[in-house]
C-alpha cells in the first residue's frame, strides 16, 4: 500500500525548504522547454511562409499541351524497315495546337471528381504592353477569377483592387506589380496591349498584382478569360491550361500519371514541378528538429544535475526514513514525485514563456518588398508542438528523476547511519 | 513472561576489505519488559548486531525472531512493515529531518503506518511529546532545538507506533551527563510504566549497571 499524502506531504516540504534548488531546476526545465517552443514555432513559421510563398503558385496538377517531337517517327511505322538501324536527323516538334482538346469536357469531369477540390481553366498568352512607342514583352493569362480566388492565394496577392472588380469588369487587368511601376500606371488608368498577330487592345486596370517573385510581377498580368479568348479571336474552348487543386496533395503524383494516360496531356503534378524546393524545405526542418532536440536533451542533463545534488544532499534523511518504516519504494516516489512536480511545474511555465516569446515575435514588424501579404513575423502556433513540449518535459524529468530515485532506493540505511 | 526478541545462532561476515567475522554463533533472548543493555569494546560486534536485530541489515546466516515469529528471510518491502509497527529504534545521533516541525517529525511512522487517523496520530504524538516534557516544542523545527531535546525528540519518535520493543544504539554517547540521565530515566519510566522491552547499545558502565541485565559482548560473541 502506498500512502500517497505523506510521501506527497513530504516531498512538498523537501521542495519548498530547499526553495532555491527548486527553482533552478525548474527554471532549466522552463528555459529549454520555453526555448523550444519559441524556436520551433517561428522556424516552421518562416517555412511554412517560404512553402507557401512557391507552393501556392503552383497548382498541385498542371494540365498543358507540350511542344515536343513525336515519339515515334513515321519510319518506325513502315514494316519494311523493321529491324534495321535508322536515323532521323533534324527532327522538328509535332505540328500541333497550344489549346487543350476537349477543354471543357475535361473540365467537367475533373469537377465530379471526389479528390478534385477544384480545377480552373487558363488561357495564357504572349503580348506586349505598350507604352508609347515602346513594347514590353509579357503574358497575359486569362483566368476565372472567382474560382481562382477560391482555390489558390490569388487575393493576398492582389495589392490595389479587388478581385470582384475584375470579374465586373469585361475589360478588366490585375496588371504585374512591376510592369505598372516601369510604366507607371495605377488602378484606373488604361493600358494598350497587342497581340502578337499586332491587335491593339485597351484595357481597364483594375487592380495591381505582385506574387513577390520579379520575374513574374515583370512580365504577367491577369484578365477574364472570355476577354482573352475575345482579344485572341478564339471561340469559348480555347484554353491553354488547366489547373487542379486536390484535397490531397499526396495523390497528385498518380494523378497527374492517370490524366495523362487518359486524356493524352502533359500533366505535372506539384512535386515534379518544385523538386529542388523540396529538397531546400526538408534541409531547413532537419535543422529545426536538430536544434530542438539538442535543447530538449540540455534542458534533460539540468535536470538530472539537480536532482542528483538533491539526493545526495538528502542521504541522511533517506536513511532515517527506511530506518522509521518507510520501504525503498517510498523513498524512491519522494523523490520521483519531486522530479515529477520540477517537471510539470517547469514544463507548463516553459509552455506559457514560450507563446509569449512568440506573440511577442509574432509581433515584431517584418516588411518585405518580396511578401506583400507579410508584415510581422510568422509564427507558427501549432498546438502539437506545445504537446511535444510539455510530454517531453515530463519524459525527461522522469528519466532525470528515475536513475537518482533509483539509487535512494537501494542505498542501505545502516551503511549512512554507521557513517561507513 | 513471553519473548519478545530472540534469535539462533547469527553469524556476520564482512566481505570488504577481506573476510572478517564479526559476530559468531549470537543465540539470546528478550523477555516481555525487560530492559537490557550490550555491552562491550568498540569492534566487538555489537552495533552491527543491533541493526541486524532491527532488520535493517539482512545479510546475515542465522534466525530472527520476533513476538516468536521467524522474520529472517522475508521481503524488504514486509520488513519496513514490520519495522514500523513493532520495533522503535533510537540512534546515537538524534537524526531528525531538519526541515520538518517536531510534531511533523513524531507524526511521520504512524502516517507512513497508516492505521490512524491524522487527528488521532496528532493527538498521540502530542500525548508521547508531553510525557517527555517537550510538549512545547511541536511546533518547532528540528534544526532550532538542542542537543538533549533532539534525542527527546527521536524517542518520542521511535514510541509513536506504540512498539513491541525500542532499541538504542548508543543513545546516550552524544550528550552530556545531565542530558544522559534524563534519557535513562525515561527508558526506566517507559519500562515501568508502559511495560516497554528494552534493548540499549551502550559504552556507558554507570548506564548499563541500572538496567536489568547486562549482554556482554566481546570479538563477536557473548560473555555473559
Amino acid at each position: 500500500m502506498t500512502n500517497w499524502k505523506v510521501i506527497l506531504s513530504i516531498a512538498r516540504t523537501h521542495l519548498l525548504t530547499k526553495m532555491k534548488s527548486t527553482v533552478t531546476a525548474s527554471l532549466g526545465v522552463t528555459f529549454g522547454i520555453g526555448a523550444y517552443i519559441t524556436l520551433v514555432s517561428f522556424m516552421t513559421g518562416l517555412n511554412h511562409m517560404l512553402d507557401d510563398l512557391v507552393l501556392n503558385q503552383t497548382p498541385h496538377i498542371h494540365m498543358y499541351n507540350e511542344i515536343e517531337p513525336s515519339a515515334a517517327q513515321p519510319i518506325s511505322l513502315y514494316e519494311k524497315f523493321d529491324g534495321g538501324l535508322n536515323k532521323v536527323h533534324s527532327i522538328k516538334p509535332k505540328q500541333s495546337q497550344l489549346k487543350i482538346h476537349n477543354a471543357l469536357p475535361i473540365l467537367h469531369y475533373l469537377k465530379d471528381q471526389k479528390n478534385v477540390k477544384g480545377a480552373t481553366p487558363q488561357l495564357r498568352s504572349q503580348i506586349f504592353y505598350l507604352s508609347g512607342s515602346i513594347e514590353l514583352g509579357g503574358n497575359l493569362v486569362g483566368v476565372d477569377i472567382m474560382e481562382e480566388v477560391r482555390l489558390s492565394n490569388i487575393q493576398d496577392n492582389i495589392i490595389e483592387g479587388s478581385p470582384e472588380a475584375l470579374r465586373n469588369t469585361e475589360n478588366g487587368i490585375l496588371l504585374g506589380s512591376g510592369l505598372a511601376k516601369k510604366m507607371s500606371l495605377n488602378v484606373g488608368n488604361r493600358v494598350q496591349i497587342s497581340t502578337i498577330k499586332g491587335t491593339v487592345f485597351p484595357l481597364k486596370i483594375v487592380g495591381i498584382y505582385q506574387s513577390g517573385i520579379a520575374e513574374i510581377d515583370n512580365v504577367q498580368s491577369f484578365a477574364n478569360l472570355k476577354t482573352v479568348q475575345r482579344i485572341l479571336g478564339e471561340p469559348e474552348n480555347y484554353i491553354t491550361d488547366i489547373n487542379i487543386k486536390l484535397y490531397d496533395l499526396a495523390k497528385a503524383e498518380p494523378m497527374a500519371r492517370l490524366l495523362e494516360k487518359q486524356f493524352k496531356i502533359k500533366a505535372t503534378d506539384i512535386n515534379e514541378a518544385n523538386a529542388q524546393f523540396e529538397t531546400g524545405s526538408n534541409i531547413r526542418n532537419i535543422i529545426t528538429y536538430a536544434v530542438s532536440i539538442t535543447l530538449l536533451i540540455v534542458a534533460g542533463f539540468g535536470i538530472y544535475n539537480i536532482l542528483s545534488m538533491l539526493i545526495y544532499e538528502k542521504m541522511k534523511d533517506i536513511a532515517i526514513l527506511k530506518a522509521t518504516g518507510f520501504s525503498g519504494k517510498d523513498v524512491q516516489l519522494i523523490f520521483m514525485s519531486q522530479a515529477m512536480i520540477i517537471g510539470v511545474a517547469g514544463g507548463v511555465i516553459g509552455l506559457i514563456i514560450g507563446f509569449i516569446i512568440s506573440r511577442i515575435i509574432d509581433n515584431i514588424p517584418f516588411e518585405t518588398q518580396a511578401l506583400p501579404t507579410i508584415s510581422t513575423f510568422p509564427v507558427n502556433y501549432n498546438p502539437g508542438y506545445y504537446i511535444i513540449g510539455i510530454v517531453f518535459a515530463l519524459i525527461s524529468t522522469f528519466i532525470a528523476g528515475y536513475l537518482p530515485s533509483n539509487k535512494a532506493r537501494k542505498i542501505d540505511p545502516v551503511r549512512i547511519i554507521r557513517g561507513t | 513472561m513471553g519473548t519478545v526478541l530472540e534469535t539462533k545462532n547469527i553469524n556476520k561476515h564482512f566481505k570488504k576489505p577481506i573476510d572478517f567475522h564479526v559476530l559468531k554463533d549470537i543465540s539470546f533472548k528478550v523477555k516481555d519488559g525487560e530492559f537490557a543493555s550490550i555491552m562491550g569494546k568498540s569492534g566487538s560486534g555489537k552495533s552491527t548486531l543491533l541493526y541486524i536485530l532491527s532488520t535493517m541489515d539482512t545479510d546475515y546466516e542465522g534466525e530472527l525472531f520476533l513476538n516468536e515469529e521467524l522474520i529472517t528471510g522475508k521481503p524488504h518491502k514486509e520488513l519496513s512493515k514490520i519495522r514500523s509497527r513493532h520495533i522503535g529504534f533510537v540512534f546515537q545521533f538524534h537524526y531528525l529531518l531538519s526541515e520538518f516541525s517536531v510534531l511533523e517529525n513524531v507524526m511521520l511512522p504512524a502516517k507512513k503506518l497508516g492505521s490512524k487517523t491524522y487527528q488521532e496520530i496528532e493527538h498521540d504524538a502530542m500525548e508521547k511529546l508531553n510525557m517527555l516534557n517537550i510538549g512545547q516544542l511541536a511546533k518547532k523545527r528540528a534544526s532550532r532545538i538542542s542537543g538533549g531535546e533532539k534525542q527527546r525528540v527521536a524517542i518520542a519518535r521511535a514510541l509513536i507506533n506504540n512498539p513491541d520493543i525500542l532499541m538504542g544504539d548508543e543513545p546516550t554517547g552524544n550528550l552530556d551527563s545531565y542530558n544522559a540521565e534524563n534519557v535513562f530515566q525515561i527508558f526506566k519510566r517507559l519500562k515501568e510504566e508502559e511495560g516497554l522491552s528494552l534493548l540499549v547499545v551502550t559504552h556507558d558502565l554507570d548506564f548499563a549497571k541500572r538496567t536489568d541485565r547486562i549482554i556482554e559482548m566481546e570479538d563477536g560473541r557473548i560473555l555473559s
